[in-house]
């Protein structure tokens, strides 16, 4: 469905992603992980439309992403991803309504009627359904992450990109959401992909995971190597020493970064690797 | 003893501390206005709170002679009219103006840089143009408060409009939004309790340009009226005058405040969801 042809970015004297070539079917759940400023998330925006290719090709179906976005990419960013002004429930409803044509963004008569069966439907779906009168900024967190979730599925849209959608979540609430996005996934049969700097929350969601990462450093041009996925792993065929491997890598390129938002890893000891963890 | 900078007043002692500057300069006042009336009974300078209500019974409550209408009313109404006309013009387009410079990248690059320089003008030195343009009439008032306030609207809605984080924008787009409904359903609905704040900033200004242009040339009017009886030395008029609009500025204020609070629970000053 998605196919990479050798897709790099750069800016002036930058370069951030190089030689990226990779292809992704249908229904693959995607976790992009990588240090900071290893090029995730300018790859999600890439897939999005507000970022485009500097060199290579990033095909869709077998034609070039659009360069803005569109209906059939949904997404959830990490905040600011819902609509202050608009109720839960009107949020839901403005997405329905974006989807037709016109120019005001609303739904009169039994258009609206239809769009606000299908926006409580969905909103109990995502546990919202005690809250489909507030306003945004009366909700915590998840709460506010569940919306965007809802009002990014509303119309269907065959790829699903979430971008850090959990990071300023607690822990306790970010097990809820991941359960809540690995059963939507299935139920929509989407393509998702997703950027987290959690290494452990990649492995755990994904059914395959990327690793970004710099394979060349000149550390007196920190911007002249870009970095490319260093590993592409089905999951239930990794090993512990694959990803304590990883691990190590992630944090030593962190480190090198010196300073900004580091990588937060897990305590390698921690984790249970554990195998096909989607089909359970 | 805390630090002066972490002493802070109980609430009894908040409006004790906030009525005491009031108390100070009323007391201050009777006492020089007693002791001027003392030695010359026919002082204007400063009229005894009595002096003020015999002139402002005449000017309130007894029709003028003549033109038969109750002057301080007909002030009132002429300069609020004038006031409410140049303000509505200048929300409407400055809200306009802002938001399509702020949200069409194509109509940014050739206004924006438009608007900075017009902003730079002041308002008073286009007074003389205004009057020669549209005459000494109602026109000429309107239009300056509504050219002097529309330039600091309008680049007021242009920076909350870039604010409007553009996550939102694209996540509109990804649910299939046009440009249009993204305009009307997202920006301008975010834009107008920002509009009301843009506004009660701007009053000040407005009534500066509402009274200098009563000033200079109008048949009535509050800022006609304390600059005719000036000529008079008539303080017993120019203080309940200028007590009477800074009232009723403050009354505005409060209501805008009110209204955006009441039609805008969403609205959070200063935060984004």
């Amino acid at each position: 469905m998605i196919e990479l042809q050798n897709v790099s970015k750069s800016y002036a004297d930058v370069q951030v992603l190089e030689g990226l070539n990779t292809s992704v079917a249908e229904g693959e759940f995607i976790t992009m992980v990588g240090a900071s400023g290893c090029g995730k998330s300018t790859f999600l925006k890439m897939l999005l439309g507000t970022e485009v290719p500097s060199g290579g090709r990033l095909l869709l179906d077998g034609n070039p992403v659009a360069n803005e976005p569109g209906p059939d990419r949904g997404i959830v960013f990490q905040q600011y991803s819902v609509f202050p002004h608009m109720s839960v429930l009107d949020n839901v409803i403005a997405a329905c309504a974006f989807h037709r044509p016109g120019i005001t963004g609303r739904l009169f008569g039994p258009a609206k009627k239809a769009a606000r069966d299908k926006a409580l439907e969905l909103l109990e779906r995502v546990g919202l359904q005690d809250a489909s009168k507030r306003y945004p900024h009366m909700l915590s967190g998840g709460m506010k992450q569940r919306l965007a979730i809802a009002q990014a599925l509303i119309n269907r849209p065959r790829i699903l990109l979430l971008d850090e959608p959990f990071g300023a979540l607690d822990p306790g609430i970010r097990a809820d959401m991941h359960e809540l996005v690995l059963q939507l996934w299935r139920e929509n049969s989407l393509t998702v992909f997703m950027v987290t700097h959690d290494l452990r929350e990649g492995f755990y969601l994904g059914t395959r995971v990327w690793v970004f990462d710099k394979l060349r450093h000149d550390p007196q041009a920190p911007g002249a190597y870009g970095a490319t996925i260093t590993y592409d792993l089905s999951l239930g065929k990794t090993s512990q020493e694959v990803y304590e491997k990883i691990h190590r890598d992630l944090i030593a390129t962190s480190r090198r970064r010196e300073g900004t938002d580091a990588l937060q890893p897990a305590p390698v000891a921690d984790i249970d690797l554990h195998t096909g963890s989607n089909d359970d | 003893m805390k630090r002066l900078i972490n002493q802070a007043p109980g609430r009894v002692g908040l409006v004790l501390l906030g009525l005491a500057p009031f108390v100070l300069i009323l007391v201050v006042y009777m006492a020089g206005s007693h002791a001027r009336l003392a030695e010359n009974p026919k002082d204007k300078l400063l009229p005894s709170f009595s002096q003020m209500g015999e002139a402002m019974h005449r000017m309130a409550v007894e029709p003028s002679k003549r033109t038969g209408k109750i002057v301080f009313w007909q002030d009132t109404a002429s300069s609020l009219k004038r006031l409410g006309m140049g303000v509505l013009i200048a929300a409407l387009s400055g809200l306009l103006l802002g938001m399509l410079t702020g949200a069409i990248p194509l109509v940014g690059a050739s206004v924006a840089p438009l608007l900075t320089v017009v902003s730079l003008v002041p308002p008073l030195a286009l007074l003389p143009i205004l009057f020669i343009v549209f005459g000494l009439g109602e026109v000429s008032k309107v239009a300056l408060i509504a050219i002097g306030i529309t330039p600091f609207i309008a680049r007021d809605m242009l920076q909350r409009t870039r604010e409007i984080p553009g996550e939102q924008l694209v996540k509109a787009q990804t649910l299939g939004a046009n440009s249009a409904q993204i305009i009307f359903r997202v920006i301008l609905p975010q834009l107008l309790p920002r509009l009301t704040e843009s506004v009660r900033l701007a009053l000040g200004a407005a009534w500066l340009f509402l009274i200098s242009a009563e000033a200079i040339a109008s048949t009535d009017g509050l800022g006609y009226r304390i600059f005719l009886v000036r000529r008079y030395m008539s303080m017993d008029v120019i203080l309940p005058y200028v007590a009477w609009i800074t009232l009723l500025a403050f009354v505005i204020d409060y209501s805008l405040r009110h209204a955006n609070k009441r039609l805008f629970p969403w609205y959070v000053p200063g935060g984004a969801a």
